[in-house]
């Protein structure tokens, strides 16, 4: 699997992953691969498993069975809990991003919003001032916050700008996969679909593969390429998003689908 | 007080031991924090248990002590270190830097340089330099253990975005041998430069905090920084008004309620000597 150089290979390969509490299912034998530039949606409702099948990803949880591979920048595929601590928490920083639901676990609120943005630049090295600053006002202007904001801390800023800060402080590394945790939750709804309108574009950019955890289809359908139901920790359907919301095949997806408020 | 029911230097053997055990590791692994037991002593924490307690632990019947306290040698601190020292080991004590054998300090290097044999034991109250931006202990170990020093430098960043300029004056970070970044207790940055390849053997105790590290003679120490907002050290435009000194570390003294001020040494030895020669 190491030797495996293949350019137009998938970014993420992931084989039977499970994860149990105990004796409770976290999610069990899940199996997916995402290719690069592809959007992937987990949805399902509360306690799906859906949160708890992406922190495995992420390694913010060890799983209890499976594999993750990764292909390196390097066309290397290297399973990411085989990896050293330091090489792992390294690639965390650099070739991924995680968007928290909350900015504030995802943010330092104590410090100013350059910084914020900056910090990872830093973390790989980054020691000229003038240029960690122009790159922090380049990055706040693509997330649409004013390059006038860049000293004031996140907590002067309203929700939906925490959350586009969050996400430029991530992608100020250029990362090529991003996982996100219902990034737009807590949002009211002209915030939400800004955001998400901001999410396609900087996808489509920078040709960035995310996987996006969320249990509101609308979200699915707008950002989404392709998407997973998850229900009490297993993936009942799978399929791209168009056909899986128009055209759903399991009963749960169906009963799902048929559960969205009308305006 | 009955002195015969004291130790040597206060301190029983074995936790004399415990304690040089930590500080011959700590100069092992320059700028690293070893955990040590840190005991109670006869004295609130904060007021130096950290470097009383290493103090304790090298001393013996020949050294000479000098005890400073912002580089005063008759302040309450020092004062109050240097009669416990005097009672519960009966050695010898001075002011004078160049006599000295061990100088337990808070907060200043000499203005003397010192030399090879010298001990000099800094009074730390908080070793992580870290721990403004990051509060969970197993964080910042794993930080220093994977040498993932970026946030040091999110702090600087955020001085510069303030203040125009790195505004961090005391306690500022160094790189030590290029491997551990190291908090050099609150001595003011102006004696950051003192560290570098000092002949003298410097070991930092933090008592509440349970830490001893060391930085061992002729170690590379190097202020952190970046490359356009390089690191300076402060100066100031008058001389010492009492000696006439320039380039040292000088302490501002309110004179009266209507303004007056005048700016005099912080190293109280070096303004004496300085006074003589004249």
């Amino acid at each position: 699997m190491s030797t495996d150089t293949i350019e137009d290979a998938p970014l993420l390969k992931v084989a039977g992953v499970s994860k149990f509490y105990g004796s409770r299912i976290g999610c069990e034998n899940v199996s997916f691969e995402l290719w690069p530039g592809e959007v992937l949606a987990i949805v399902g409702e509360s306690g799906s498993g859906k949160t708890t099948l992406l922190n495995c990803m992420a390694t913010r949880l060890n799983p209890s069975s499976g594999t993750v591979y990764y292909r390196m920048r390097d066309e290397t595929f290297r399973d990411i809990y085989r990896m050293g601590e330091a090489e792992r928490r390294l690639l965390m920083r650099t070739d991924w991003g995680f968007v928290h639901q909350n900015p504030a676990d995802g943010l330092r609120m104590t410090v100013s919003a350059g910084a914020n943005v900056g910090e990872r630049l830093m973390a790989v090295g980054e020691r000229h001032y003038g240029e960690i600053r122009a790159s922090a006002i380049d990055w706040l202007g693509r997330v649409e916050i004013a390059g006038d904001r860049v000293d004031d801390e996140p907590r002067a800023f309203s929700g939906g700008m925490r959350q586009r800060l969050q996400i430029a402080r991530n992608l100020v590394t250029r990362p090529r996969l991003i996982f996100m945790d219902e990034p737009t939750g807590g949002l009211d709804v002209s915030v939400q679909a800004r955001l998400l309108d901001l999410l396609r574009g900087l996808v489509g950019e920078l040709g960035l593969s995310a996987i996006v955890v969320t249990h509101d289809l609308a979200v699915a359908r707008l950002i989404s390429h392709r998407m997973m139901v998850m229900k009490d920790g297993r993936v009942v359907e799978h399929g791209l998003t168009d056909r899986v919301l128009d055209d759903p095949q399991a009963p749960y997806t169906q009963l799902l689908v048929s559960s969205i408020l009308q305006v | 007080m009955n002195i015969a029911s004291y130790n040597f230097a206060y301190l029983d053997e074995q936790t004399k031991r415990m304690i040089r055990r930590a500080i011959l590791k700590a100069i092992a692994i320059p700028g690293y924090q070893v955990p040590f037991a840190s005991r109670e002593m006869p004295m609130p924490y904060g007021w130096g248990t950290g470097g009383v307690q290493v103090t304790a632990a090298i001393i013996g019947p020949n050294d000479v002590l000098k005890v400073i306290d912002q580089g005063a040698d008759d302040t309450t601190n020092a004062v109050s270190i240097r009669a416990f020292f005097q009672k519960v080991a009966n050695v010898a004590v001075t002011t004078k830097t160049g006599d000295a054998s061990i100088i337990q300090t808070r907060h200043r290097i000499p203005e003397k340089p010192l030399g090879q044999g010298q001990v000099l034991v800094y009074q730390v109250p908080i070793p992580e330099p870290l721990r403004f931006l990051e509060p969970r202990e197993t964080e910042t170990r794993k930080m220093h253990a994977l040498e993932e020093y970026g946030l040091m430098h999110v702090k600087l960043y955020e001085d510069i975005a303030r203040h125009g300029r790195i505004a961090t004056s005391y306690a500022y970070p160094v790189k030590v041998e290029g491997r551990y970044v190291m908090d050099p207790s609150p001595t003011p940055k102006f004696d950051n430069p003192k560290m570098h390849m000092s002949p003298a053997l410097q070991l930092f105790g933090a008592g509440r905090e349970k830490r001893i590290y060391a930085v061992p003679p002729f170690t590379d120490v190097v202020s952190l920084d970046f490359e356009d907002h390089p690191f300076e050290i402060q100066t100031f435009t008058e001389p010492c008004a009492l000696c006439g000194s320039t380039g040292v570390y000088l302490d501002e003294v309110i004179l009266d309620d209507r303004g007056g001020r005048m700016f005099v040494c912080s190293d109280t030895d070096h303004c004496e000597e300085c006074r003589d020669e004249h």
